[in-house]
This record gives C-alpha cells, structure tokens and sequence, in this order.
C-alpha cells in the first residue's frame, strides 16, 4: 500500500486531553518523489517507486545516476516500492511529490524498518531461554541452552533448533499502529509507541488500506 | 536543538512555579473515576525532580494517617492544575531519598527563603 519513507528521530511523551501520557516516535517522512511507475505491461507488477533524500550526484553510483537522469529527476539515496492499486498508480507521474497529507491522524498503518544489531547472542537473549542455575553445584555452564537432541536415534540436530547466533539487524514490520498528530510544515509524524530501528535509521510507514 | 527537544518543549504549555527539593508543595489535580472527575489535593516535600522538557516529572512524599504516600507527577500533564509553594526549604541535596530512613521530628525540613523567580520552567 501506498506510504512514504522516512527517518525515525527518536522517542518522547504526548499527554492526551484526559492526562493520559503516551510513548511517541517521531519520525521524519518525506517529503518523496516519485521516481518510476511499474505496470503490468512494462515490469509485470503495480508498484510506484518512491525516492528519499537528495543527495549531490556525485555520492551515488552510475546506473542509479543513469535511472533519475532518464525521468530527469534529482538524485535521492533510498528507494523503496510501495505495491499500490491501479487507480492509485494513475493519480501520480513520475516527478510528482508525496508528503505527510497522504496519512491522516488516528490512521492505522504499518512500520518496517531495520531492528537493532545485538551481534552473536547467547540462547537467553536470543531466544528467551531460562539458562541453568547459579547454584546447586551448576559448573562450567550457566547461560547455555542444555540438550541440543537426542543420541544415535536421529544422529543429527533437527532443523530450526533454537542456538546461539546472529541477532538483531533484519527487517521487521510493526502492524497496527497508530498515527497520533501530523505535523505537515516540518513533515512530522508522530506514531503513538515504538517502531524498529536505531535512531537516523530508514523506516517506512504504509497505509494498510 | 534537536527537533526531538524542539516538539517536546512544544507540548508545554502551561507555567509551574519555580519550586525545588525540599520544598513543600501542594499540588491540584483531577481524578476521573469512570464518569466522573473530582478534584484532589496532595500535600508534602518534593524529594526528586528528574527528567527534561515534557518527560520532567517530581515525587512528593506525605505521611497521611501515619502511612506515608509517595507520588510521582509528570509536570506538565493535563491533570495538575495548579502547584502551590507552601513552604520553601534548604536541603544540601537533589534527591531526599535518606528521608525515607528517618522518623518523626528529623524528617522536618529546614525552612529557606529565596527570592521567587518567575516561571523558569525547572
């Protein structure tokens, strides 16, 4: 569905009028422009390709530089397709400029973006595994796992055994979130609770109808 | 500024007095209970302030019917109507936390008098 790009910023509070307080992120989005239309006929899918943050054209690479230079567009550093209905691909051309106006206040919608890198982690953190015990004459081992399976009957590990490993830096979508105020002069949105990612990382915020 | 200061000090928007640890305080805040809000006054020494802009909150502590009640406010909510300074005190702290190991007449606070600034919003 239709969205724009944008940069998350950080967290802070809003206070609703009935004093409830509430978590918020900000994030910076947009504004966009758009960078290429795909149709069945030409790429066989719908997706409008949007573009963020001009950069100086001599920070991005010659095939990038060649596709803006073909619409005549400025050059952006992050693209990102949004899958979008036909009619919605009508409404705009390539140049044409998406900001904040496109999401309203109280709108439900989805947030992707990179989560945190936590590098290799242990079973506990990876996977929320209860370790073994301090105490009680526990040796050697106090964060592992235990038991990887059983002996000669299969003679191997199953696939998708929960061990240690990389964690943290994969793309994650937080659905059902709520925009809480649209700040449209400084391209704002403030979502009410958290979204995935380190500050100054790329999200992208999609409506879900 | 960073824009993340800059819209929280936005969502101030209303003036407290300049009181600090130590200080007496009575504050004015409403209650809603299902339908209905009432209004309620809590009475005691603000022993902490912490945070900045509009995540700034403070605690007061009380000794009601022999139980003490610690509360924590946020600043700027809504909620808060109005804070009364009903007594300045002089504390060589910023957090009154070693009141809470005292009893009875150590726990008073010496009394201060400082010149009261307007609405510095700290």
């Amino acid at each position: 569905m239709l969205g724009l790009i944008g940069k998350k910023i950080g967290m802070t509070r809003a206070f609703y009028e009935s004093g409830d307080s509430i978590p918020v992120t900000l994030i910076q989005a947009g504004p966009c422009t758009v960078t290429q239309l795909k149709s069945i006929d030409t790429d066989g899918y719908i997706t409008i390709q949007l573009g963020f943050n001009e950069v100086k054209d001599n920070k991005l690479n010659k095939p990038l530089l060649g596709h803006f230079k073909k619409n005549k567009l400025n050059s952006f550093k992050f693209l990102k397709e949004f899958k979008v209905e036909n009619k919605v691909l009508k409404k705009y051309k390539s140049g044409s400029v998406l900001n904040t106006s496109i999401f309203k206040v109280n709108e439900i919608v989805k947030v992707t973006g990179t989560s945190k890198g936590k590098g290799f982690a242990g079973v506990m953190k990876r996977h929320k595994f209860h370790g073994k015990n301090m105490t009680h004459g526990t040796h050697e081992s106090f964060r592992g796992g235990g038991s990887i399976g059983q002996c000669a009957t299969p003679s191997r590990v199953f696939r998708g055994k929960k061990m240690s490993g990389h964690m943290g830096n994969q793309t994650v979508t937080v659905k059902n979130l709520t925009i809480f105020k649209i700040d449209k002069e400084r391209n704002l949105i403030f979502i009410k609770g958290a979204i995935p990612g380190h500050r100054n990382s790329i999200v992208t915020i999609r409506k879900i109808k | 500024m960073d824009i993340l200061q800059i819209v929280g000090n936005e969502g101030i928007n209303k003036e407290v007095p300049d009181f600090r640890q130590g200080d007496t305080i009575k504050v004015h805040f409403t209650i809603h209970e299902m339908e209905k809000t009432r209004k309620q006054l809590f009475q005691g020494i603000v022993i902490q302030k912490r945070g900045n802009g509009i995540n700034k909150t403070f605690t007061v502590r009380k000794i009601s019917h022999g139980i003490v009640v610690e509360k924590i406010f946020p600043l700027y909510s809504p909620l808060i109507k109005k804070i009364e300074i009903v007594q300045q005190g002089q504390v060589r702290r910023a957090k009154l936390f070693y009141l809470r190991k005292l009893r009875g007449k150590s726990t008073k606070v010496k009394r201060a008098k400082r010149t009261q600034s307007k609405n510095t919003n700290n």
